[in-house]
């Protein structure tokens, strides 16, 4: 383990539906602090892809290596105490929030879930969305009281409530107006400065993902293509 | 109107308060004049004027809640129960003649709707039937203004879905919605917007939910079928990305207001409006000739971490209806705000060939104004 040690280590990955093979034979490497953005067209695998990276669906062949441990091969109750230290951000701000909770409670399940709410736990929900850029009054809102832009900072706070250190962004801007959208990638800019996060950047949007990442890997019909 | 001499410089020339009788301008298949929707007291679309001309391409541009999908759906008449529209909405129905779509009744909106005017909605999926195969809707759209028989009527569904580019039509109209991809299914309701060869197609945010390849093709059909048929396009779009290279003219609405109109190229090389020009530095700087020069896979972009500029954006959130700030709906967004601003509504002015502008300080608007937007990291 002293030798260089990528944060999520992704090779070979392949994910079936049936005789459709959606992702096939896809390696990819992110750091800690760096982000990787998956780049290509509507179908083209990248949500699939996603989703075995998470192990929300277990893929159908190849290894996914997160802080050096093979996840593929855990157990869901292994798998538990290793999720939130990759946490998921995705496209429709509102779909990801439940709309019968306030914001504040959104914020505070991953803690409460984790076994960490105290009494400090009120406080520590203010400085999360103090972080993102929302005043904390919004905790006292429902989702559907919120921008687009609003919800979707909320939906970094929660995630960031789990202490991660790799982001998983599907789309996180796609359905945001321009001008919100680069108030939130600002955010992301930050938050990657100051916490050292690492992301994996889901993204369609050619100028986005030459502003926004480190590196970029295209993606079409399942594969990996020369970007 | 505000006093002139308030103005930094007088404005070339002051428009006259848009009336509802105003003419059409010359040749227009589509004459807008001082149109407002109000839900109650509360109104939503604050006066909008405009032409457009046959083949002409005109973008509506605003975020979300600034009236643009208000505006469409008023054009047609397809507004929800509980608004009230008033203003002036004409489709020419022959050289020199007019029908007046505000306030006419229902069998005489729906002999214009997809026969002289179309709505391309937003979500393809709500505009599809998911318990019909896409041809029997577009072949029901076709008999639904024209007697001819179901043979034929399938037919000229076929040919609109290959005229789109829907690949071995014939099979896929036997399709239903959900065997469709996204990109398809937003293909065959142009299609069927387009089937009866309307004069204009007002087109809803057509490419929001489409990647950038889909998106470009659907624009692309979208212009092929106004070209086909002669028809205008009114695109209402939050992307001022879609609106370079795919239209002739763009209004920039804000709060239910226009900030800005004109000729596309004009206002967007040279925006007057502090929230135009806003908007257009947020966007992150476009593609390069290939775009593809970007970071590529296992180069590490120079400079390591924190190296990243960070983008101009708009400060604040856009105003709710019910919530307006006196003068200038923007001011407490806008950079260049003053008192004046807050006080009193400004313009709209003509500052050029046919572009007007209502800002009072359109003429201090530097270009671009990537400096004025940049946030002040907290």
């Amino acid at each position: 383990m002293n030798q260089h040690t990528a944060l999520l280590d992704v090779r070979d990955l392949v994910v079936r539906y049936g005789a459709v093979t959606a992702v096939d034979h896809v390696s990819f490497t992110v750091d800690a602090g760096e982000t990787l953005a998956l780049n290509g067209p509507s179908g083209c695998g990248k949500s699939s892809t996603v989703a075995a990276v998470l192990q929300l669906r277990r893929p159908e062949n190849g290894s996914v290596r997160f802080e050096g441990r093979e996840l593929t091969t855990l157990s869901e109750r292994e798998l538990r105490p290793l999720r939130p230290r990759m946490q998921p951000v995705f496209q429709d701000p509102y779909g990801s929030l439940s709309p019968r909770h306030r914001i504040r409670d959104a914020v505070a399940e991953p803690l409460r879930v984790q076994g960490r709410w105290d009494a400090a736990g009120p406080a520590r929900v203010a400085a999360l969305l103090d972080r993102v850029g929302l005043d904390p009054a919004y905790g006292d809102r429902f989702p559907h009281e919120l921008s687009g832009g609003q919800c979707q900072r909320a939906g970094i706070a929660r995630a960031l409530a789990s202490e991660p250190r790799l982001l998983v962004l599907d789309e996180p801007v796609s359905a945001l107006d321009p001008s919100v959208r680069a108030g939130v990638l600002n955010l992301l800019a930050d938050l990657q400065d100051d916490l050292g996060l690492a992301y994996l950047f889901i993204c369609h949007d050619r100028a986005v993902v030459r502003h926004f990442a480190d590196r970029a890997v295209e993606m079409r019909g399942g594969r990996l293509v020369p970007a | 109107m505000p006093d002139a001499p308030l103005a930094p410089r007088t404005p070339p020339s002051a428009s006259p308060p848009p009336s509802p009788r105003a003419p059409a301008a010359p040749g227009a298949l589509l004459s807008v004049r001082d149109l407002r929707v109000a839900f109650g007291a509360l109104e939503v679309v604050r006066g909008l004027s405009f032409d457009v001309r046959p083949r002409e391409v005109l973008a509506l541009v605003g975020e979300s809640g600034a009236g643009k999908s208000l505006t469409a759906r008023a054009l047609l008449g397809m507004l929800p129960r509980g608004t009230t529209t008033s203003g002036s909405v004409r489709l020419r129905d022959a050289p020199g003649s007019y029908a007046e779509l505000v306030g006419a009744t229902r069998p005489a909106l729906a002999a214009l709707r997809g026969r002289r005017i179309a709505l391309v909605p937003q979500d393809a999926l709500s505009a599809l039937s998911p318990v019909h195969p896409v041809g029997d809707q577009l072949a029901a759209a076709v008999r639904s203004v024209d007697g001819v028989s179901r043979s034929q009527a399938r037919a000229r569904a076929v040919a609109a879905l290959d005229r789109v580019g829907i690949p071995d039509a014939a099979r896929r109209a036997r399709a239903y919605p959900h065997e469709y991809s996204g990109g398809m299914r937003q293909r065959a309701v142009i299609a069927m917007a387009t089937i009866n060869e309307p004069d204009v197609v007002v087109a809803d945010e057509p490419t929001t939910a489409l990647d950038a390849d889909l998106r470009d093709q659907v624009l692309r059909v979208l212009g092929e079928q106004r070209e086909a048929v002669g028809a205008a396009l009114v695109l209402v779009t939050h992307d001022l990305g879609v609106v370079r290279g795919h239209t002739d003219r763009v209004l920039v609405m804000y709060a239910g207001r226009q900030v800005e109109q004109g000729p596309t190229r004009r206002v967007l090389d040279r925006p007057r409006a502090p929230y135009t020009a806003g908007l257009l530095a947020s966007l992150p700087p476009a593609d390069s000739e290939d775009g593809e020069d970007g970071p590529a896979g296992g180069a590490p972009r120079p400079g390591g971490s924190g190296r990243r500029r960070r983008l101009p954006a708009l400060p604040g959130t856009p105003p709710v209806p019910d919530a307006l700030p006196p003068g200038c709906a923007f001011a407490p967004r806008c950079p260049l705000a003053e008192d004046r601003c807050r006080r009193e509504e400004p313009g709209p002015w003509t500052v050029g060939d046919g572009h007007e502008v209502s800002c009072h300080r359109w003429d201090d608007v530097p270009y671009p104004a990537t400096e004025l937007f940049l946030e002040r990291p907290a």
